[in-house]
């Protein structure tokens, strides 16, 4: 039992980033548009998040408040950085998978570069936070046990024990996404822009204002999960040698098996998260302890997982059918 | 010669260039910036260290363009069929491995060693590079998705796979053995360079893939196919093989340029080129889609477009000299895809500037005779 709950508590603060950079996704591709930077878009969150961090660690606010600030500071930055694909893609109809990929290559050079900036300027005491090629912060987010709640039997033990706020946050998000999407206005234009943009625009809906929102809400959830995956993943560091290491890509996985509707999305993110976890829980679990199998097959298995599912749901895809293609007036 | 000038501007070779023009000053410009915020007193040395640092080394700038001509010529070729390989990377690391393994494990004699082991590249790359084309032609299957994964279940592989073999990897596995010299490529003895034979091999082939495209029926279909895949398929075009096979030949152009990074000689006695088994995926799949991008995917255009690829990088480490990291390049590379995406766009805009420029010119004099004649 008490590998059941480490397992849980391990898996969910890496499913919560993973869920919400794929319902930015969602958002994004819902509204009609492809939207592959979220790599980028994670790193840019995790970025701003960790400025944030290093510029509040040592001030006397509580470290759980610190982090609800940092996580608004992370999605509204980057916010702004997914205005470049916006743009490039909707008012400038460039091939949206290719600005995806410069966007995901530009911001882990401009981390090490303004690491190597601030490194040179650092007079302050002890250790330099930007000598790793990123920004190394001190803050300690992790919950040992939430009191009181704690207390209750099996979901005490599963839910607020070893964890962190980011999970809470996570589901908080999970319900407002549901919501937007499927019981207002704004969502139902949303889905349309997506499915059918030609029809949308003759009813009055401005096809490019739903757009420019659905990609700054996948900026806004993307930067947030890249802040989430900071804080539970690398201590609220970032490093733009490393980055997220795939996690962004993984997302889109996600969202492709949750067939873009966020309750799925919720459990596709938790079956890849512990896919993920996988590789560190191995010696806990007797059963595939004893396969003796190298640790590396652990860490594929997400990716590998990820083709597998794309080959049985391809045929059944619930993909927007207008995802992809910049939409046009004139070809109404 | 007027008339010509005009026709000229309104081709669209001449568009597509004005727009890679374009997307390479904007980008040069951005990393200007960059370096004026980092360290404005040094910018200016920087800059031109990036911009001409590389000729003082041309050589090296050939050498380390070698790859980068194949992993261009791999993103591109899919592109010539709207295919995005993007997995140019984990098929780069496939091929490489297959070389290593080959140079390492096999026994062979001299010649035929390096021959093999470019071969075992090309073999490497096609395996990797197949399954997106498999998938995509039989699952309708977007590509962009799988070959992203496949980056990282490729790289995971052969980091697997070379560090639990004792022959491959040497004894604290941070790095692979070095390659015994038979298999090495043939360096072409300039000083204080790694340039090697390969260069010939990538520009061959770059011809070849030219020709296949220009004059084949193989390549009329591929690239019918990339201007309107159900028009195509109506017209009898087999597409689901024709997919396979672009991205195999994809795969194995991403596989070699592995291949004869490994493969290539080093300037260090009874030393070789080597690889690091620690879980990062090469970037060097990803500057092949600059690369591609920045030709429009014309495989004689990409021989340059890696040219002036590997010439900015090399400058980029020269503008270590001044204190800038390297990465500054990669942001330029990156503002140029960037703007490589919509650079069509940029182009008309260019026409409209050209063209308004010309009609004042007009009203001034010399075309009124013109009018007259007519």
């Amino acid at each position: 039992m008490d590998t059941f709950y480490y397992l849980v508590q391990s898996t969910l603060p890496i499913a919560i980033p993973l869920l919400l950079v794929a319902l930015g996704g969602m958002f994004s591709e819902r509204s009609g548009i492809i939207n592959i930077a979220l790599e980028g878009i994670m790193i840019f969150g995790a970025f701003f998040g960790a400025i944030f961090v290093l510029s509040t660690q040592n001030s006397s606010i509580n470290p759980q408040i610190l982090l609800i600030i940092g996580a608004l500071v992370a999605g509204f930055a980057s916010i702004g950085y997914s205005m470049l694909l916006a743009y490039a893609s909707v008012n400038l109809k460039a091939n949206q998978v290719i600005v995806g990929t410069a966007l995901n290559m530009l911001i882990p050079a401009i981390v090490i570069i303004y690491a190597q900036l601030m490194n040179a300027g650092w007079s302050g005491v002890g250790d330099s936070p930007y000598s790793g090629g990123g920004i190394t912060t001190t803050l300690n987010l992790y919950i040992h046990e939430v009191p009181l709640l704690s207390q209750i039997p099996v979901i005490g033990d599963l839910l607020f024990k070893d964890t962190y706020l980011t999970v809470y946050l996570g589901f908080l998000v999970l319900i407002i996404s549901t919501i937007v999407l499927y019981k207002t206005k704004f969502g139902l234009r949303l889905r349309a822009c997506g499915e059918h943009p030609q029809a949308a625009d003759s009813v009055g809906i401005n096809v490019y204002k739903m757009r420019y929102a659905g990609v700054a809400l996948s900026g806004f959830l993307g930067g947030m999960g890249g802040y989430f995956y900071s804080v539970s993943v690398l201590n609220s560091n970032i490093s733009g040698l490393t980055g997220v290491a795939g996690y962004g890509f993984l997302a889109l996985a996600v969202m492709i098996f949750g067939q873009w509707k966020p309750v799925r999305i919720f459990f596709a993110a938790l079956f890849f998260a512990f896919l993920s976890t996988l590789s560190v829980s191995v010696p806990l679990i007797p059963f595939l302890n004893n396969l003796g199998l190298d640790l590396t097959i652990y860490k594929m298995l997400p990716y590998i997982a990820t083709l597998i599912v794309l080959i049985f749901t391809s045929k059944s895809s619930k993909a927007p059918k207008a995802e992809g293609i910049p939409y046009d007036k004139g070809l109404r | 010669m007027k008339n010509k000038i005009k026709n000229l501007l309104k081709s669209n070779g001449m568009k597509t260039f004005n727009s890679t023009l374009i997307a390479i000053g904007l980008g040069l410009l951005v990393g200007l910036v960059v370096l004026l915020i980092v360290d404005s007193s040094n910018a200016a040395g920087g800059f031109s260290k990036i911009l001409f640092g590389g000729f003082g080394r041309f050589a090296d700038v050939l050498y380390y363009a070698t790859p980068l001509i194949l992993t261009g010529l791999s993103v591109g070729f899919a592109f010539k069929m709207g295919l995005f390989n993007i997995g140019a990377s984990g098929q780069y690391t496939m091929g490489m491995f297959f070389a290593l393994y080959v140079g390492l494990v096999w026994d062979l004699p001299g010649g035929l060693h390096w021959f093999v082991a470019i071969l075992a590249a090309i073999v490497g790359g096609m395996l990797i590079g197949s399954i997106p084309g498999i998938l995509k032609a039989h699952f309708n299957v977007n590509e962009v998705i799988t070959s992203i994964m496949l980056n990282y279940i490729g790289m995971y592989i052969v980091d697997m796979l070379i560090k639990n073999n004792g022959k491959l990897v040497v004894g604290s596995e941070a790095r692979t053995a070095y390659l015994p010299e038979t298999v090495q490529s043939l360096s072409l003895g300039v000083s204080g360079s790694n340039l090697n034979i390969a260069i010939f091999l990538a520009i061959i082939i770059a011809v070849g893939l030219y020709i296949v495209l220009k004059k084949t029926t193989f390549g009329y279909e591929l690239i019918a196919t990339g201007y309107n895949k159900d028009a195509s398929k109506y017209a009898g075009i087999n597409y689901k093989r024709n997919t396979i096979l672009t991205m195999v030949i994809a795969g194995g152009l991403a596989g070699l340029g592995g291949g004869v990074a490994i493969l290539a000689p080093s300037l260090i006695a009874d030393a070789s080129q080597v690889y690091e088994p620690i879980n990062v995926i090469a970037v060097a799949g990803f500057n092949g889609i600059a690369v591609a991008l920045l030709a429009s995917s014309s495989p004689i255009g990409i021989i340059f477009s890696a040219l002036f690829i590997s010439l900015i990088q090399r400058g980029g480490t020269s503008a270590a000299l001044f204190g800038f990291k390297p990465q500054i390049i990669d942001i330029v590379i990156a503002i140029i895809i960037y703007f490589s995406a919509f650079s069509l766009i940029m182009s008309g805009w260019l026409g409209k500037i050209v063209k308004n420029y010309s009609r004042k010119k007009s009203k001034k004099g010399p075309d009124k005779e013109n009018k007259v004649v007519k």
